[in-house]
This record gives structure tokens, sequence and C-alpha cells, in this order.
């Protein structure tokens, strides 16, 4: 049938010669970044089959709505944030590099202790991340890059198991801002399942105080268990991108506080209504 | 005397740093410019021997840091270059307090000189891209705009910000004169000969434990030529010169096959701050900062206003790397032969395994 020298129908063969042809590209530095860090080789053939193995066999995600993401050039994707460690951040990203009909690269914003953190930060900007703030966001956006933000930030990480999937504050509407100057519209998403990861049951705030961190939490398995605290839960991930909100015609009010504000709220809701709905499909945090 | 040249008489130039590479090559290269009558290379040293030949057709000035006033008043030039800017401590010109003493004292005497020379109409400054700074909170990608948001720990960064703010107010007092700021990223290539070239060149590099810092290089022919640019013609305002894309110093150490040491940061930093004074090595907080912060610059102004693209990063980098292959230690031809033995023993073993017994 196949040959046993590299024919075309040897699946083993080809893999076996593009891993090692992989390697050899990685240790001699053969690759290419761009600006921010982002190394789409790695991230598409280490990060991305990890990240997939959590979601689909772990959390046993269900995505909703892609087709409202933008086929092409710059979009603003925003989403709840929850789960003590950011691991929705980049599970989304996954997602939707995996279901997006033109498998698209979401670039996420972290916050700046990410990138304070060694090796957190090499990972976050590998991976395509980058610093929450004005100028990167906007230089993305004109790029035509799709733009990943959590506004609720460590707010929204942070809190306590008991107020799960309410969304926090979302401060001074900055992405929003950033949206409106680069004429980009704006997709919500509701992420329902990340609360349940590690349900944060109380915050030891003189230890975070002590480690410079903005909370270090306590979960049924952390800091009990040692390590395996780390494990998440196997919660049910519903995730659905909404209908996108169109900023182009809003270029020039990106410095107008009231339509900023404004449409900071009409995201939130949206997203909270959309939590709402999704929570009522799910039967439990833990079902199949 | 300014006043009776005529309008379309050669300008007369001067290159301050003429004992260094940078100012010794622009001033040779200008002295054989025909737009240009005299050209003179003021230094407080002697150019190095190997500097010397280059510098045959340039009139060599020498005064110390504190003649230049009279100096640079006698010689009455009509663009001024400043490029006497030390990156590091030189042990052989005084350590730190040398290299300060040149870039601070030193700049504001050729400053407050060229503001004096009533024909002055340009002024064209060497700094660097150390001047914006290293902090976690900096954006990716620094415009000519951006604010540094902290005060760099180095002692080249500081004495970049310090020489900008000299030139903003030579700026100020003198609004008829052209001024050129070039904030020019650390120099690669065959020729390049600083302390990052020779922390690259080492066979075994020591890295930030942690940290792969985005990096940017800037031929060093494109420097000059991007320098001899600036005098030959007027661009007013503050330039980014660097390679366009990035390099991260892991992909620089792999492509130089050289092997990366991972060192914990606090390490180095103590390391580096007690080794300053005692001028063992000349690593420096400056390099410390730039192995964790990294530093990448927009170069769509320089684009734009000087015609101009220097080389990318990595096609500078390799330049470099071709020059420094004798401290190769793995290397990419090797690796592609181990990985076709490698292929062929896999697949021999498989048919092997595959044959009817």
């Amino acid at each position: 049938m196949s040959q046993p020298d590299g024919g075309d129908g040897d699946v083993w063969d080809q893999r076996v010669a593009a891993g090692l042809a992989f390697l050899r590209r990685r240790l001699t530095g053969q690759y290419e970044i761009d600006e921010f860090g982002f190394d789409r080789e790695l991230t598409e053939h280490v990060f991305y089959p990890a990240l997939r193995a959590l979601y689909r066999n772990w959390f046993r995600a269900e995505v909703f709505g892609v087709e409202n993401l933008p086929l092409d050039g710059a979009g603003l994707v925003v989403a709840n944030h929850s789960g003590t460690i950011a691991v929705d951040a980049v599970v989304l990203a996954a997602i939707l590099h995996d279901h997006h009909p033109a498998h698209r690269h979401l670039r996420l914003l972290g916050a700046d202790l990410v990138f304070r953190l060694p090796v957190i930060s090499e990972l976050a900007r590998k991976s395509g991340g980058t610093l929450a703030c004005q100028a990167d966001t906007e230089r993305l956006l004109r790029g035509g890059e799709l733009v990943g933000v959590f506004p609720e930030g460590f707010k929204g990480v942070g809190k306590r198991y008991r107020d799960r999937y309410k969304l926090q504050r979302f401060g001074r509407g900055g992405f929003v801002s950033a949206a409106l100057t680069a004429g980009a519209p704006i997709v919500p998403v509701a992420i329902v399942g990340a609360e349940e990861i590690y349900p944060m049951l109380a915050d030891i705030t003189p230890l975070a105080r002590l480690l410079r961190l903005p909370y270090f939490p306590v979960t049924p398995a952390f800091p009990w268990l040692g390590p395996l605290g780390a494990v998440p839960l196997p919660s049910k991930w519903l995730i659905e991108f909404c209908p996108p909100i169109p900023t182009a015609h809003l270029t020039d009010r990106a410095d107008d506080p009231i339509v900023v504000l404004n449409l900071a709220d009409q995201v939130r809701e949206v997203i909270q209504q959309t939590l709402h709905r999704l929570l009522a499909r799910r039967p439990g945090p833990f079902t199949r | 005397m300014s006043a009776e040249r005529q309008p379309n008489a050669p300008l007369s130039v001067l290159v301050t740093g003429a004992s260094r590479y940078l100012g010794a090559h622009v001033a040779s290269r200008l002295a054989v410019d025909p737009r240009f009558g005299r050209v003179v290379g003021l230094d407080s040293f002697d150019p190095p021997p190997e500097l010397a030949a280059l510098l045959e057709s340039v009139e060599l000035v020498r005064a110390e840091p504190g003649a230049m006033l009279d100096a640079i008043a006698d010689i009455d030039p009509q663009v001024l270059v400043h490029l006497a800017i030390a990156t590091t401590p030189d042990p052989h010109r005084g350590g730190r307090a040398g290299m300060k003493e040149q870039n601070i004292v030193g700049t504001m005497q050729v400053l407050a000189a060229g503001q004096r020379v009533a024909g002055l109409r340009k002024l064209v400054v060497r700094s660097s891209t150390a001047a914006y700074g290293a902090s976690f909170r900096d954006p990716a990608v620094f415009t000519e705009d951006t604010e540094p948001r902290e005060t760099p720990r180095g002692g080249f960064a500081r004495d970049v910000l310090d020489i900008e703010g000299y030139v903003r107010g030579f700026r100020r007092r003198r609004p008829d004169a052209v001024v050129t700021v070039l904030r020019l990223a650390p120099l690669i290539g065959a020729t390049a000969d600083t302390t990052l070239t020779r922390y690259l060149a080492q066979p075994v590099i020591p890295t930030v434990f942690g940290r792969d810092p985005r990096l940017q290089f800037l031929h060093v022919d494109d420097a000059l030529e991007v320098l001899h640019r600036a005098v030959t013609e007027d661009h007013d305002g503050t330039f980014n010169v660097a390679g366009p894309g990035v390099l991260t110093l892991s992909q620089a150490v792999r492509r130089a096959g050289r092997i990366p040491a991972p060192i914990v940061e606090p390490a180095l930093s103590a390391a580096a701050e007690l080794a300053g004074p005692l001028s063992v090595t000349r690593y420096g907080l400056d390099q410390v900062d730039l192995l964790v912060h990294g530093r990448v610059v927009d170069v769509t102004k320089l684009a734009k206003e000087f015609g101009f693209v220097p080389r990318s990063t990595a096609e500078a980098f390799d330049d470099f790397v071709r020059a420094h292959a004798d401290g190769e230690v793995i290397n990419g031809f090797q690796l592609a032969v181990a990985e076709q033995v490698i292929l062929a023993g896999i697949r021999r073993l498989r048919a092997t395994l595959r044959e009817p017994s």
C-alpha cells in the first residue's frame, strides 16, 4: 500500500517528518514573531492543542453564535471574567481560533501583574497577549486584529463563589474608546462555566498583601490539597458570541464620556442577560 | 562672518565624538561630500589607530571638556552633529564618572556653544531608544511621543533622558535651527563592537530566567546612512531609528547557535550593581533592564520623513552572526543533517518492523 520511505499515503511518516522539521525550526530560531511578541507557530502547535484537549474533554464546552464574529478586519471581543485564575481568557482564545471559519487569533489584553511575573509574561506575549493599555489596544485594532478584553479585570476573576455570574463594574470603559477610535465592532461574549472551576470561598487579604497579589484565594481544594488544588473542577462550559455592536459611525466620539459609558453599559447588559439565558439552559454546573 | 556667506556656499560642519566609530565614519563621509566645505571633527580624545586612516580628510580638533565652548565658537559651524555620547562606561576614559561627564557636561557645553553660533542652522543629536525607559506598564511598541513611565535604573538611559531634555531647551532658544534627534536602536552588524555585540558573541549567553525580551537592532551601516541624511537633508523632529521586525533574545541566541544560561533577575541586578563601580565588567543595569523588558519601537515616522527604511532586525542580526560564526556551538546545518539522519533511521526501523517475518 504505502511506501515505507515516505509515500503520500503514509500519515505517520508525514507526522514524524513534520515534527522533526518543527523541532529544527525551533532550535535554530527560524520562525517569525510579530512586534508584540506573538509566536504564531508555537501558539498553533503547542498552546492550542493543549487548550483544545482541556475545553473539549474536561469542560465539554458548547459554543454558540460564532457567525457574529467579524470574518476579517478589526473587532473587539468583550467577555465576562471569572474563575480565580484567568483560564477563561486562554480557553476563549483557543475556542475562537478553532470555531472561526478563518481560524483567527484572539489577541488578549492582560493586566500589568501578568507582565510583571516571569515565565507567565512570556507565555502571555508568545500566545498573542499584550498589556491592557490604550496604545496597544489601538495599535492592534488598527492592524485589523481581533482583540479580547475582560473589562471586569481582577474584580471579575477574584470574586467570591456566592457572587458568581454577577457582572462587576466595567471601569471607565477604556475598551469602548479604543473600539470607537478604530471604528471596530464590539462583540459581547458570555462565558458560563468558568465560575465553578476554582470556587473561591474566601480571600486571605493579609497574605495577598504580603505576596503583592490582588487576592489570595481559598477554594475547597486550595491551599489544602497543595498542587492538587490547581486542578480545575470539571464544570460544564457554554460560550455564546452575541451580535456585534457597530461603532464605525461613532469614531469622532471616542472621548465623549456619555457615549463611552452608555456603550459600556449596553455591552454589560447584553453579557448579563446572555449569562442568565445560558444558565437557564444548563441543568447544573457539573452536568455532562 | 556667517552673514557674509553666500546662500549656496558649501556648509561647514562640526562633528563631535570624532574619535568614536559613528563620529569618525560620519565625518569622513561628509568630508568627501561636495555639498560641504569645511568638515571638522572635535573630540577630547585622539582617535584609535584603526580609525586614524579614515579621518585623513577630516580636520581634527582636540579639546578638553572644559575648552569645548571656545573651540566650537572658533570653528563657527553651520551644522552641528553631536555624536560624543558614550553608551557604556569605558575604563580607559574614566569609567562611569567619565561617561557621565562626557554625556551630560559635554552635551551642555556643545549645546551652549551651538546656541551662541549665530550662523548655526542645524543640530543633529544621536540619542537612543533607551529614552523610553523600562517598565512593566510600558506599551509593546514605542512611538516617538511615548513618555517613559519610570525613571530608568541604568546610567546610560538616565543620561539619554537628560541629553534630550537639554536638546528640548536648545530647540526653545533657537527656534530658527533645524533640530533632529535620532533615537538609535542597539547597533549591530559585522563591524559593530558594543557591549551588546560582545554579549551576543559569547558561546554561552547569560539570560534572565523567565524573561524573553523582544529586541530590535539597527545595522551600523544604516545608522550611518540615517545620520548622513539627517545632515544633508532637513528633517526637524525626533525619530526612532531601528530595523523593522523583532527577534526575541531566545530566538537570537538560537539563530547565533549559542547556548542560553538563565539566571534569576535579582542575582543579575546585584551582580550588575556590584560590577558597575568596580568596573569588573561593562554589564550594567542598562543591560539588565534591556534583558528583562526588551524594547521595540515604531519606525513609521522615519520611513515617511526620510524615505529610508533600515534593513530588518533579522537581516542585521544575520550579518552579525555571519561575522561571529567562530563562537557557534550549535550549527543549523548540523541540525538539518541530524534531522535527515533521524528521519531516515525511523523510516528504516518502521520498514523493518513491517516486513513479513
